[in-house]
């Protein structure tokens, strides 16, 4: 578990503590028979335990994680996402698991959180533009979820859909990326016990600038393979071409995953800036992780396969 | 029809001057004083680099912008602060340059080596800034005179060049949005459209002149080229 010391600036002075829990208490009970809880009814998250799929490396300091990333439906400025982000309401909300299933199915978030025990897993995290960081994600394996609907032989893909809303998100109106985002994984990559369906980060319900209410960790794929605020999980037969594919497909491909000798077009990938540190990091192959996944690969030409 | 009060004493444009230079210095004290207090967020060093680079950018135009202003305004004074604006285009231009060798490649000649060969966002910017280093060097009044003006001027006009080098490099750089390197382009494209108007212009002009009666004074080399 993290023990990071707590500032004297986060603590709530004691009044605004009373107030903020006098407007739950008001808010509650003017929502009596209301059709939508208040959005500021999110739970907090069960404990979490901890998982020996973590890495022993020092998680990168909340501010940090939650204050820098790539979050392109509300801005393509890595702090630019942060304010609009607050706006944006994760309850109620559903995930509609569908596709080549015996039994589709809606999973109200509440229902999600109660799926399987929540784990503390710290992850590296590499982006695509060569920053990195140690995240102390909590979620379960997107597995456990998948297993619910019964998959059909004949998937072989799953692809996830992230949340387009463009009353929230300013950019959802101009033409980035084609939204909704869209990401997909390969079936095995999907039920691999490291691939997180993620619903925290250190300790705490996921903020809101990092995907939530429940986005996905795939440690040893580039950053964007993770679609923040998913939907929609779909199983289908083909591999999906991503928002990152059409936009460029000559920069990236459908595997995603980390390869310090597969250069990006426009820079290299042997290197990266673990965000908090001065010099530069070997990149490593598959990011660390590739006792965990080289065999999901073997015989694979990853140059072509990027 | 400029108001007296614009037109400045030799000593007021050296006062001007005084305060230009020290505006030009705010930038580097911004980012000295976000560096210092650790504001500069959680890529502090890519966020120097990036600055350092806008802020080249930034005096590249504002360089260009000058002499567009000097004739809209009739204030020939304007023209005595091109230069320190150029230098200052090459001052941030070095540290981008220097913060990008040291903090993002550590001095790795070879990995640098090939940045330059293979990322044609970086092969833009280093020709824009081997471009700058003549002009830089060819600033002070000495050399001027040591080149005469015509071969001078025809020398300073790849400033021209390193402007569109320079907002190539910043759009091929980023990696979707390229809204703000499109402003950039406008302002860029706007400033060298104004050139290619005067030259044509200029050509009318002398082409009436030679044809027909000359117009009074106004085709003299040195009133029109600068």
């Amino acid at each position: 578990m993290s023990t990071r010391p707590i500032a004297p600036s986060e603590i709530t002075p004691r009044a605004l503590f009373d107030e903020r829990r006098e407007f739950l208490r008001v808010a509650a009970g003017l929502s009596l028979g209301a059709v939508l809880p208040p959005a500021a009814a999110v739970e907090k998250l069960a404990p979490a335990r901890k998982s020996p799929y973590s890495v022993g490396e020092s998680p990168t300091p909340f501010k940090d994680i939650s204050g820098y990333g790539n979050y392109y439906e509300f801005s393509s400025d890595k702090t630019g996402h942060i304010g609009p982000a607050q706006a944006m309401k994760t309850r109620p909300w559903a995930v509609v698991v569908e596709g080549l299933v015996a039994k589709p199915k809606t999973f109200a978030i509440e229902d999600i959180l109660r799926l399987a025990p929540l784990e503390e897993r710290i992850y590296r995290h590499r982006c695509v533009e060569g920053w990195s960081m140690v995240v102390p994600w909590v979620g379960y394996p997107l597995a456990a979820l998948l297993r619910q609907v019964e998959p059909l032989g004949s998937a072989k893909y799953v692809e996830f859909v992230s949340h387009a809303d463009p009353a929230v998100m300013p950019n959802i109106g101009r033409r980035l990326l084609d939204w909704p985002y869209l990401e997909g994984l390969r079936l095995d990559e999907a039920m691999h016990p490291l691939t997180l369906l993620v619903v925290g980060l250190y300790g705490e319900v996921l903020p809101n600038q990092n995907g939530a209410p429940l986005r996905l960790a795939i440690p040893w794929k580039y950053g964007f393979k993770g679609g923040k605020a998913i939907v929609r999980i779909r199983f289908v037969e083909r591999q999906s071409e991503t928002a990152w594919m059409k936009a460029a497909p000559n920069e990236y491909g459908f595997y995603a995953n980390v390869n310090p000798t597969v250069d990006h077009p426009r820079w290299s990938q042997a290197r990266e800036r673990r965000i908090g540190e001065f010099r530069k990091r070997e990149t490593l192959m598959f990011n660390g992780y590739a006792d965990q996944v080289a065999h999901l690969y073997a015989g694979m030409d990853l140059r072509k396969f990027f | 029809m400029i108001p007296a009060a614009f037109q400045l004493s030799a000593r007021q444009i050296a006062a001007v001057k005084t305060l230009l230079f020290l505006a030009c210095l705010i930038p580097l004290a911004r980012l000295g004083y976000g560096a210092w207090n650790d504001a500069l967020g959680a890529n502090p060093l890519e966020a120097v680099i990036r600055n350092l680079g806008d802020w080249a950018l930034n005096f590249l135009l504002v360089t260009l912008t000058v002499t567009p202003l000097r004739k809209a305004s009739g204030l020939a004074w304007l023209a005595r602060l091109r230069r320190m604006l150029g230098l200052f285009c090459f001052f941030y231009a070095c540290l981008h340059v220097s913060s990008y060798l040291w903090l993002d490649q550590f001095f790795d000649w070879t990995a640098i080596a090939k940045d330059i060969l293979k990322r044609p966002f970086i092969t833009a910017g280093f020709i824009a800034f081997c471009l700058l280093v003549p002009l830089a060097a060819t600033s002070n009044n000495a050399m001027i005179r040591r080149l005469g003006g015509r071969r001078w001027q025809s020398l300073h006009r790849s400033v021209y060049a390193i402007a569109i080098l320079g907002v190539l490099h910043y759009a091929w750089m980023v990696k979707l949005d390229v809204t703000l390197p499109l402003y950039y382009a406008a302002v860029a494209a706007g400033l060298l459209g104004l050139r290619v108007w005067w030259r044509v212009q200029e050509k009318r002009r002398q082409l009436a002149g030679a044809y027909l009666a000359k117009p009074k004074g106004r085709v003299s080399p040195i009133a029109t080229r600068r």
